[in-house]
């Protein structure tokens, strides 16, 4: 039954796109799917918080999950194993990371947006618009590689706790692996400072 | 994706299984009972494990009965607890896995009923977990309508129950058909259940249900030969969730010895080794012990993967062997006849 209703609705979308699609196409009204007029017409402030929201988002979604995940069997264990209490704390603190990672890189985006007015030169207009696409892309970035980092981060957890409570020599072997899960979240904040780096929006954005 | 969502219902009482799970017996554990002259030696090196203090309010002398009543006694505490905190679907699944009791239960009421034994010395041998609340009830069927309409039709076996109803009276031999019967739609409800929830529940849960089915047409055959029971009734009581199904369970339809039944084993692989090394010989293991040992080893492989429901499974057969090693070694060192004492079957 449920891959009935998925496979209909996605046919039905699909149909009615390709039909739109066809009749501006074949009705010579092809300019008026014009990407280059919604690009000019939306402002940067919208691209430039929808990057910040997704980056402090996303990481905050992967770092709750992560915990959930690890927390809940920490728990299970910690019950007949109850050494296994503090130090699978350490699983929680990387989880936690990956949100401080977001959060880092949402306040640096902020601080970057500023006010510009319309009548500028086309340079600082540009800019700007550049600045917005940067903030973006940088929040896409580190808000998926954060959300998947504090995933992988829970799922490794959770296995760590229940071997630490069964034979206390496997946790710092299993650490390592938490280690390499956390690490690529790390990876998509360095790439996303780099993105944002030289981001500037304001009057002065065209100037050097 | 189910590693993403298994956690958020079941993840503590996974993590409490395993520990659980952990408190099994070693060998070492094991070494240690066989050494023992007495049984409050015995009490003593259990209190030591995870059982601790479970002996310590009885009576001296100990009793091999006690001990038994006491260790299941513990194993049902600790699967009450997690049935009591588990949610759907891990609470049907926890269900499902009481039924088997529930049936042994029944039976063992209505035959001892039969035998004009009084209902009360009747429930204090019925197993704890598959307990329900017409047992008392029982004693007023003599034919298995009357059994249906006043007992079960409240219980969970109500739909195993559609295959035995007749008007025939109660009697050894229609008592053991009914058993079976019911536990064939049992197995097979359990095994669509757990085909449906998919994933490694079905990996685990299938092969593990599917083991137990053809073990199951394997004992009903071996133990018909020189009975009553025809072929065709013996057909009907083969559960066709496992290997065997259907070319194996026509063929031992057909069988009439155990060397008959030897050759079925031969075409599938797992069962030939188990019929191999097994013989009624001294110093050869029967086929029960085989079948326990090969039981004990896909308990034993459940555990080796994460976020699935067969650990709760594999966790209570596992008792349930352990429960029977300890018995059988409490035996052995009560009558001091310590031969066989090392029949034991080692866990982890």
């Amino acid at each position: 039954m449920g891959y009935l209703a998925y496979y209909s609705g996605t046919s039905v979308v699909l149909s009615v796109l390709t039909l739109v699609g066809l009749y501006y196409l074949l009705t010579d009204q092809g300019y008026r799917v014009d990407f280059g007029w919604f690009l000019e017409e939306t402002s940067p402030y919208m691209w430039a918080y929808i990057g910040c929201s997704m980056a402090i988002a996303l990481s905050v979604i992967g770092a709750a999950w992560g915990i959930l995940v690890t927390g809940t069997s920490i728990l299970g264990g910690g019950v007949q194993a109850p050494r296994i209490k503090t130090k699978n704390l350490v699983s929680i603190i990387f989880c936690e990371a990956v949100a401080i990672y977001g959060i880092i890189l949402a306040i640096v985006m902020s601080n970057i947006v500023q006010k510009y007015p319309s009548d500028a030169d086309d340079d600082v207009i540009a800019a700007n618009y550049a600045a917005g696409y940067k903030l973006f892309g940088a929040g896409l970035t580190v808000g998926f590689s954060n959300l998947f980092s504090g995933l992988a981060v829970g799922v490794v957890g959770s296995g760590a706790a229940l071997a630490d409570a069964a034979n206390p020599r496997l946790f710092v072997k299993i650490l390592i692996v938490e280690i390499f899960a956390s690490a690529i979240g790390l990876f998509g904040v360095i790439v996303g400072i780099l993105q944002v780096s030289n981001a500037k929006m304001g009057e002065a954005a065209g100037s050097g | 994706m189910e590693s993403l969502t298994f956690n958020i219902d079941n993840g503590y009482l996974e993590g409490l299984v395993r520990g659980f799970k952990c408190g099994i017996l070693k060998r070492d554990d094991y070494t240690n009972l066989v050494q023992c002259e007495t049984l409050e030696d015995l009490k003593l090196h259990l209190q030591s494990t995870d059982y601790s203090n479970f002996l310590a309010n009885e009576p001296s002398p100990l009793q091999v009965s006690t001990i038994d009543d006491k260790l299941k006694e513990k194993m049902v505490i600790e699967f009450q607890h997690m049935r009591n905190h588990a949610v759907e679907p891990l609470s049907t699944f926890l269900d499902y896995i009481t039924y088997s009791y529930m049936i042994d239960n029944i039976i063992l009421l209505i035959t001892g009923t039969l035998h004009q034994r009084s209902i009360s010395e009747l429930i204090t041998k019925c197993h704890p977990l598959g307990s329900f609340e017409q047992m008392e009830a029982i004693h007023v069927a003599s034919t298995p309508a009357e059994l249906y309409n006043a007992v079960l039709v409240d219980t969970p076996l109500a739909p195993y129950f559609i295959d035995c109803i007749s008007e025939q009276d109660l009697d050894e031999m229609n008592i053991e058909i009914i058993r079976n019967t019911l536990y064939k739609a049992y197995i097979e409800d359990f095994y669509k259940f757990c085909e449906e929830t998919g994933g490694a529940t079905a990996d685990v849960m299938c092969e593990a249900l599917s083991f137990e089915a053809d073990r199951r047409a394997f004992i009903i055959t071996i133990n018909s030969f020189g009975t009553e029971l025809t072929k065709d009734d013996r057909a009907k009581l083969y559960p066709r969730c496992g290997r065997l199904h259907p070319d194996g369970l026509a063929a031992l339809a057909r069988a009439d010895d155990y060397e008959q039944v030897r050759a079925v084993s031969e075409y599938y692989a797992e069962y030939k080794l188990l019929f191999e090394g097994s013989g009624t010989n001294p110093g050869e293991k029967t086929l029960e012990d085989k079948f326990f040992e090969y039981e004990v080893k896909l308990m034993v492989n459940g555990f080796m993967q994460q976020f699935h429901y067969g650990v709760f499974y594999a966790y209570v057969k596992l008792k349930e062997q352990e429960c029977r090693n300890i018995i059988w070694i409490a035996e052995c060192v009560a009558q001091q006849h310590r031969t066989k004492i090392d029949s034991y079957i080692p866990i982890f």
